[in-house]
């Protein structure tokens, strides 16, 4: 069965750099609309069931803003 | 659910002073990350410099002294002589450590200081607001050399790895770069194998990471890793100086 994944995001923790945005190699990240509580437009996820688990986004951001799971089935 | 990145413990949960898209960031998370993968948060002490991670012992979960500018390898000296079962090491910039701190750093290579130095070198005094470092590249543009760094007025940047690889004490030298995602993996890997040669009591241990300043070099964050792969890796080469055998 295909592994499935899930990311969050520290939103208030975000300075909003682009660069998640940029290593994802299934461009699935993008920055939000709205602001956070610094005033920064936070990256987010727009696909969460494409997701490959990769990690490109968590080992190249500077605030560690993100964290990874992998769901079980069910989940 | 499984976890598989998780913020590391290393870190505290305060906001990093840094701006958007510093290499600052992720250099602290891959040590904090190595340090909690030891089981050694408990048992490191950090020296921390003057320069943009002078606020670093907020940021970084482990006992921490603050140094005065350039002199965090005398300090980590004196802290590992007395500490010998303690991991111990200095985190410092290229304005703190190739400039005003350049002998402290030689002369605890040359006496063989059993403590790791983490060297960010990012080609430009960060905190004071961009001016020209040791390191800042031949025509790349600091507030104290607005038309780009010349030859005829500054000399060439300081290339710190090569000149302390030539110090027989300095057993583990090596540059690594923060720009993709497996560079990062390898410069995990290096500080690895600098806390195990310190561990080991071998020597002094080094490692360069080339950084981004993105705010100072006026470009925007993904464009300035760029930069440091274009032009900082081709005159400072990633690459392992000197390591030793365990």
């Amino acid at each position: 069965m295909k592994k499935r994944f899930k990311l969050e995001f520290n939103r208030d923790k975000c300075k909003g750099c682009e660069i998640c945005v940029s290593f994802c190699p299934k461009k699935l990240l993008a920055l939000d609309k709205e602001v956070n509580s610094k005033g920064y437009h936070p990256a987010c996820i727009t696909d969460q069931d494409a997701c490959i688990g990769c990690q490109s986004c968590a080992l190249m951001c500077p605030d560690c803003c993100i964290s990874i799971y992998e769901l079980e089935e069910g989940e | 659910m499984k976890t598989v990145f998780a913020p590391t413990s290393g870190m505290t949960p305060v906001d990093t002073s840094y701006c958007p898209g510093c290499s600052h960031g992720i250099a602290h998370r891959i040590i904090m990350e190595c340090l909690e993968e030891r089981g050694a948060l408990g048992r490191a002490i950090g020296v921390v410099p003057i320069g943009c991670a002078i606020n670093a012992h907020h940021f970084m979960n482990v006992d921490m002294c603050e140094s005065t500018h350039g002199r965090a390898p005398a300090i980590a000296a004196g802290i590992r002589r007395v500490h010998p079962d303690k991991l111990v090491f200095t985190y410092q910039g290229d304005g703190d450590l190739a400039s005003i701190g350049a002998a402290e750093i030689v002369h605890a290579a040359h006496r063989g200081e059993k403590f790791t130095t983490f060297f960010i070198n990012n080609a430009i005094y960060g905190m004071t607001g961009g001016q020209m470092a040791p390191t800042t590249l031949i025509g790349q543009r600091a507030t104290t050399a607005v038309d780009g760094r010349t030859v005829e007025q500054a000399g060439m940047p300081l290339r710190v790895c090569e000149m302390l690889a030539t110090i027989d004490m300095a057993v583990f030298v090596e540059r690594v770069m923060l720009t993709n995602p497996a560079q990062v993996r390898r410069a995990k890997a290096a500080v690895h194998k600098a806390l195990d040669i310190q561990e080991a009591r071998k020597g002094f241990t080094f490692v360069e990471f080339l950084s981004a300043c993105p705010t100072n070099w006026g470009y925007a964050p993904v464009d300035a890793l760029k930069w440091v792969e274009e032009k900082m890796a081709a005159y400072y080469p990633v690459k392992n100086f000197r390591t030793v055998e365990l």
